[in-house]
């Protein structure tokens, strides 16, 4: 039988893939912004997983809710790399110093 | 080992793989493709959670709408990528430090020794009749009601800023002004000559 732990241990596998993603693509924001999605989901996995475990749905409410707000900061975040490419013609992180922060 | 466990096993190191793949690969639109494989194989563990009405929104609201999306922004920007691999090579090993440290604590506190089915028994298997989408939705639209409402709110300020964002009024696009046709006289347009038959 499959337990919870299964489960749990495979949400931090992903978690701790995106986390290397993000040490090593910190060049590319395209990269950048997948890794995130790939986080979100893996805490949507151990969401979905407690939820069953525990025999609750609020769990699955709450993944729901991710997926909203996930899709919202993705629609975001890719307008941002649209302008970004337009008047600068680059993606590169290391470019984006106009703020000088 | 029992077919559901092989089944777990095979979506798990399908989906890793994935991810590793969607790091480590060159090009961002394969990039994009395997995030969709992970994505897919996760929603397949997805179903093995009964948790069906989100596996088939992941497959459709998520790789139909968002990673499209992003194939689409991948493939309309024309990227030089050979700067974008600078300090792969070097932050490999810190990625890598980091990423075991990360996973070998968390089996340490998630482990079979306080998640296993002794201290959490799987729940018996709900019976065929059971609507997944159903009990979802009878939560979502009593107990959940407000943040469902503010959810839909948070979409329609996601459109407004896209849009927002990314439209442009380019100076060499022709468009016409309405007021100004309305406000036309006759004798701007047409100037009537008097001229002998010939």
């Amino acid at each position: 039988m499959i337990s919870l732990s299964h489960y749990l241990i495979l949400g931090a596998m992903l978690f701790s893939l995106s986390v290397a993603g993000i040490f090593i693509n910190r060049k590319n924001v395209i990269v950048l912004l997948m890794s995130i999605e790939l986080m979100l989901l893996a805490v949507n996995m151990n969401f979905i997983a407690f939820s069953h475990y525990l025999q609750d749905l609020a769990g699955q409410v709450f993944v729901f809710f991710i997926l909203t707000v996930a899709a919202a900061e993705a629609a975001i975040g890719l307008a941002i790399l649209v302008v970004l490419f337009r008047n600068k013609n680059t993606i590169n992180v290391s470019d984006l110093d106009a703020m000088k922060g | 080992m029992s077919f559901e466990l092989f089944v777990f096993y095979l979506f798990a190191a399908i989906m890793l793989f994935a991810a590793f793949r969607v790091i480590t690969v060159r090009n961002p639109v394969h990039a994009a493709l395997f995030l969709v494989l992970a994505f897919a194989s996760s929603s397949a563990l997805w179903l093995l959670l009964e948790a069906e009405f989100l596996a088939i929104t992941l497959i459709l609201v998520y790789v139909g709408a968002v990673l499209v999306l992003f194939l689409f922004v991948v493939m309309m920007l024309d990227i030089n990528l050979t700067p974008l691999r600078e300090g792969f090579i070097r932050y490999l090993p810190v990625a890598v430090l980091i990423a075991i440290v990360m996973v070998a604590q968390m089996v340490m506190v998630l482990g079979p020794q306080r998640f296993g089915l002794d201290q959490m028994p799987a729940p018996p298997r709900q019976p065929a009749t059971y609507s997944n989408t159903e009990e979802l939705g009878l939560l979502l639209y009593t107990e959940y009601l407000y943040p469902f409402e503010i959810a839909a709110l948070i979409l329609l300020v996601a459109i407004i800023a896209a849009i927002a964002l990314t439209m442009r009024k380019r100076p060499e696009t022709k468009y016409q002004n309405p007021g100004e046709q309305v406000t036309v006289k006759k004798q701007e347009r047409l100037r009537i000559v008097k001229m002998d038959s010939e």
